[in-house]
């Protein structure tokens, strides 16, 4: 009878034409990514030239592992949604930090049309240079702290590099979807992707150095369908 | 310094005394000729002015003031010339850079400035090379070049204590050479306009004495550089 | 009668009626003398344009990171909270110089006075092609809005400098700037196209339809000044045109002129640059000269002392113009022994200014000086030209170069020679040929205010960049407080800046007395200035077509204070019992 229920709203809903939300009481996926071994030395950084940043971070966390769980790893679903399934923007953005020099986070994932929301919280001048290869790109500064930018993106890309050329150590990467069912894994390394419709789906967890793993899972209408990733020090 | 002072700030560098040089007698020259020509100007406006009764008197030129005036000019910029040739081949001539020069090597970018050392051998192009950021450590006395080059847009490599100037330009491999004379802090612009951040492409730059320097190099010698 | 008289009178329309529609009379007019004014009209704006961008720069650099007041009007991609981002200051300064070499100095000497006076003041009823006249301003006009139109697209306007080196000017992914810099390189190759053809015809004009006895020795030398410039036009802006097309293609479709790693050359930029750049700059002094040459006898009721030398320095700076282009690029990288080759170059095309300065001198002296406006102005830009020209004989010399090269050593000469030289002497020949225009006189009491508040304003901008630059600080740097040994030197920013405001702001005075005096100036006599040249021998504005008959010239245009007549001026047309006819002119003379 839900089932019923569910299905009529989905087809009035797409009989308007109009965007459908993720099932609001949909299935989810959830998970947590480990890392197994002994994770490799992350790069030093020298900030001792940048009076406004130097002391604080001394590498970059390019493998960021804690007690085992490795965080910043983007898990996706890459296939199974139907074709040309429409998806509401979510109204909130997504926000990218500078601070201490480094980007907070160093993965990320935005919909398409969805605000990506730069903020500054360095007192000191950053660029934040975005090039794509589908997407229109820019480079545009950011010279006080406080400050926030806010662009969007009208095309799928994954892996887009964000990149300070102030500092040039400082990357992330930028990917764009065009629906709303991603996550980045969390410094405990869980992560939760909600308001599936119920069916079989191809997860992929990638992480910037380690590489990508997948996964098959199936969703059920409620509750979650769990995904765990397990990631070493094999480079990609 | 005063603000309407035409002295220069003081240099740092073998080159500085030979191009300072240069710039007091360009200054001396040129300064005798602005009083000259604005003193005369200034007469006129007063002697000359027009006043009841006054005429102008009806002539048209005078040859021999002609070839008095280009002359001179002409010697003048002659003089300046063979004055200034032997002093550019010193800065930049291709074959004036020391063979004892240490080697460095600077790779402009937006917008920071890497430098490559050659390490303990004195090499570039080896194992024990590192590389900083922003940073420029050099010997007092000691004549070093720099292979210096970008590798997006033209920057420039100015430091005004040495009176040192050159272009780093993408595809093209500089040599630029110099010898400080003074152990001290000095600072690094870029003064070729790079982008956004041309006005804070600034890095470092610290004359040590010999032992000073020795001393650095073997405290470098874990230091890796991210890239 | 020679032919030159036959066809110029079947030329004239002086005399008939003017049955010209208003579109055609203002708007879509062929008159010489309306495109000339529609040139000015449109490089005023450009030059109050031009000025703006300048006040917010100096704002930034006298305050950095202070917001501007009223800047919140502005977008947050240029200034969030009214504090300019550094990429936005890049534009400004980009856009500042080009809208004043391009927009404002080279169209109001060129197309203003180029256009205004060259047939009024060789007997000519117009120009040789009155439509393509037409059709350059025309074209000037779109490819100004073309440039303005970068301030409203995504990335802003260009941002690489006047100069627009590459590979920063070609790539988008380092300067931020993608649209903006194809919009300017398209706008320059419109501007480029009107230029060209306002060249072709003023070269043809003055060749070809000067009035009878008009002979090259007679003519005035604003004229001769008017055609060896458009002779460098003609050759030095396709340059442009080339370098910038290669420069939009490479933005555009996949071309590699400036980029090494495919095999291009970043140099070439700057070797076809300046090329065109050099003779550019002398495109935008000679006129100018002329012009401050007509005036300077004209207040001194004397003889230009030395004409022919006048004539041979002009000739000689518009032909050593093209060979000392390598002085923009003595750090560039290139072979230093061509350093050594441009300097001597450089050094040598002081000579010839130098001869135009003394000879100015030699006008003046044991003249009667009448200091009315266009005068004071004049005098004005002989004494802030010296300046200008003796600060160029330090960055002469390659080595000096190697310590003040893109510092505001540079940034002091380029304005005492452009605006202390060249707006000196566009406020003088503005006022003094404004009653030909307008049919009025401007205000000579405002003319004088205006005057004494823009040079002692003027100087106390620019004077102390000479002191900024021997200091070391660097040129287009958004924020100066960046570098210790550059601290020190704000408070001479400040100055400067502030010094700044106050020369803006005083330039609503020649505003007002240019708009105003328009409607309400004192009526314009056909002399008023007692000249001796042909367009003072007509009406206040003169009728379309000039002459209502062919004047005949019996001598040059400095006979002041001759002795063959009692007043102190003799006009070029005026026949004296002592004038023998002209010679019969051969056809096309």
């Amino acid at each position: 009878m839900k089932h019923l229920m569910l299905s009529a709203i989905v087809v009035s809903l797409a009989a308007f034409g109009s965007r459908a939300a993720p099932v609001a009481q949909g299935g989810s996926v959830t998970g947590t990514v480990k890392f197994t071994g002994t994770p490799p030395a992350n790069p030093k950084v020298d900030m001792s030239e940048e009076a406004a940043c130097k002391g604080k971070y001394t590498s970059d966390p390019v493998v960021m592992v804690t007690n085992g769980s490795l965080a910043n790893v983007l898990i996706y679903v890459k296939s199974g949604l139907p074709a040309g399934g429409k998806y509401a923007v979510p109204s909130a953005p997504v926000t990218i930090d500078q601070e201490g020099c480094l980007y907070h986070p160093r993965t990320l994932a935005v919909m398409v049309g969805q605000q990506l929301a730069i903020h500054n919280s360095d007192a000191v001048l950053h660029n934040i240079k975005v090039v794509p290869k589908k997407n229109r790109g820019f480079n545009i500064s950011q010279p006080t702290k406080g400050m926030t930018t806010s662009k969007t993106f009208t095309t799928e890309e994954m892996d887009i590099p964000v990149q300070c050329n102030v500092h040039s150590w400082m990357h992330a990467n930028l990917n764009v979807f065009s629906h709303p069912f991603f996550a980045v894994s969390g410094a405990d390394g869980s992560f939760s992707i909600k308001g599936l419709p119920p069916g079989k789906y191809e997860i992929e967890a990638w992480h910037e150095k380690l590489g990508t793993k997948t996964m098959t899972v199936t969703v059920p209408a409620t509750g979650s369908a769990t995904a765990n990733f397990s990631f070493s020090a094999a480079a990609r | 310094m005063h603000w309407l002072s035409w002295m220069l700030p003081p240099g740092a560098s073998t080159f500085a005394g030979k191009i300072d040089f240069i710039y007091y007698v360009i200054l001396t020259i040129t300064g005798v000729a602005f009083f000259l020509v604005e003193g005369a100007l200034v007469v006129f406006l007063v002697k000359y002015r027009a006043r009841a009764g006054r005429k102008a008197e009806y002539i048209h030129g005078s040859t021999r003031a002609e070839i008095t005036w280009t002359s001179v000019t002409a010697v003048t910029v002659v003089v300046l010339g063979v004055m200034s040739v032997p002093v550019w081949n010193l800065v930049k001539g291709r074959n004036s850079v020391p063979a004892d020069a240490m080697p460095l090597a600077i790779q402009a970018q937006q917008f920071e400035w890497h430098v490559t050392y050659p390490g303990k051998d004195g090499q570039l192009g080896t194992a024990d090379d590192f590389e900083l950021r922003n940073q420029l450590h050099v010997v007092v006395n000691r004549p070093t070049v720099v292979m210096l080059t970008s590798i997006d847009v033209i920057h420039s490599f100015f430091v005004p204590a040495w009176r040192l100037k050159q272009d780093a330009v993408p595809g093209l491999h500089i040599r630029v050479w110099f010898q400080p004379t003074e152990v001290g802090e000095f600072e690094l612009g870029c003064a070729e306009l790079c982008g956004l951040g041309h006005y804070r492409m600034r890095a470092q730059v610290t004359v040590h004495t010999q032992e000073d320097y020795d001393r650095w190099l073997a405290e470098q010698s874990q230091n890796v550089a991210i890239r | 009668m020679a032919t030159t008289a036959a066809t110029v009178d079947q030329l004239s329309h002086a005399g008939h009626v003017d049955t010209r529609s208003f579109l055609r009379k203002y708007i879509f007019s062929t008159d010489h003398k309306t495109i000339g004014i529609q040139f000015l009209i449109m490089s005023l704006v450009f030059l109050a344009l031009g000025g703006t961008l300048a006040m917010m720069m100096r704002w930034q650099l006298g305050f950095p990171g202070r917001p501007i007041p009223g800047g919140s009007v502005l977008p947050e991609t240029m200034a969030p909270g009214g504090v300019l981002l550094p990429e936005f200051y890049n534009s400004l300064v980009t856009m500042h110089g080009t809208f004043m070499v391009f927009f404002a100095i080279m169209p109001l000497l060129v197309g203003v006075f180029g256009n205004f006076l060259i047939p009024l003041k060789i007997g000519a009823p117009d120009m040789a092609f009155p439509r393509i006249n037409m059709a350059s301003f025309w074209v000037a006009a779109s490819a100004g809005i073309i440039m303005l139109a970068g301030f409203l697209v995504e990335g802003g306007a260009a941002g690489a400098g006047w100069t627009s080196y590459a590979p920063l000017s070609e790539t988008a992914e380092y300067s931020g700037v993608s649209l903006g810099q194809q919009l300017w390189c398209v706008s320059l190759i419109v501007l480029g196209l009107s230029s060209i053809l306002g060249a072709l015809n003023y070269i043809t004009t003055v060749i070809n339809m000067r009035a009878p006895g008009m002979t090259w020795f007679r003519l005035p030398l604003s004229i001769w000044a008017l055609f060896i410039t458009a002779i460098l036009v003609l050759l030095a802006i396709p340059i442009l045109s080339g370098a910038v097309i290669m420069l939009l293609f490479d933005q555009t479709i996949g071309t590699h002129f400036f980029q090494p790693a495919a095999g291009g050359q970043v140099l070439l930029w700057q070797h076809l640059f300046w090329f065109f750049g050099h003779p550019e700059v002398y495109i935008l002094i000679l006129p100018a000269m002329g012009m401050a040459s007509d005036i300077i006898a004209n207040g001194s009721r004397k003889p230009i002392f030395g004409y022919e030398s006048m004539v041979f320095a002009i000739i000689g700076i518009g032909f050593l113009g093209w060979v000392v282009w390598g002085h923009h690029m003595f750090q560039s990288g290139m072979n230093p022994t061509l350093g050594q080759t441009f300097m001597i170059s450089t050094l040598f095309i002081a000579v010839p200014s130098a001869i135009k300065v003394f000879n100015w001198l030699g006008t003046m002296w044991r003249g009667t000086l009448h200091f009315h406006v266009p005068m004071m102005h004049a005098v004005a830009f002989v004494a802030m030209f010296v300046i200008g020209g003796l600060s160029g004989v330090f960055m002469a010399s390659t080595p000096f170069d190697i310590y003040i090269h893109d510092t505001y050593f540079i940034v002091a000469h380029i304005h005492y020679v452009l605006f202390g030289g060249s707006l000196f002497a566009l406020f003088a020949s503005i006022t003094y040929w404004y009653p030909k225009m307008f049919g009025r006189m401007m205000s000579p009491f405002w003319g004088k205010v205006h005057f004494w508040l823009t040079l002692v304003f003027y100087n106390c901008v620019f004077f102390p960049m000479h002191q900024l630059g021997l200091h070391g600080h660097m040129r287009r740097i958004y924020d100066p407080t960046q570098y210790d040994f550059l601290k020190p030197l704000q408070p001479l920013n400040e100055f400067i800046s502030i010094a700044a405001f106050l020369l803006f702001a005083s330039q609503a005075i020649f505003a007002l007395n240019f708009i105003l005096s328009w409607f309400f100036g004192a009526k314009a006599e056909a002399n008023p200035w007692k000249d001796n040249a042909l367009e003072w021998t007509v009406s206040s504005p003169p009728p379309h077509g000039n002459f209502p008959e062919t004047p005949t010239v019996y001598r040059g245009p400095y006979e002041y204070s001759s002795p063959e007549v009692s007043e102190d001026y003799l006009p070029q047309n005026k026949r004296l019992p002592t004038d023998r006819a002209p010679a019969p002119q051969p056809a096309g003379h």
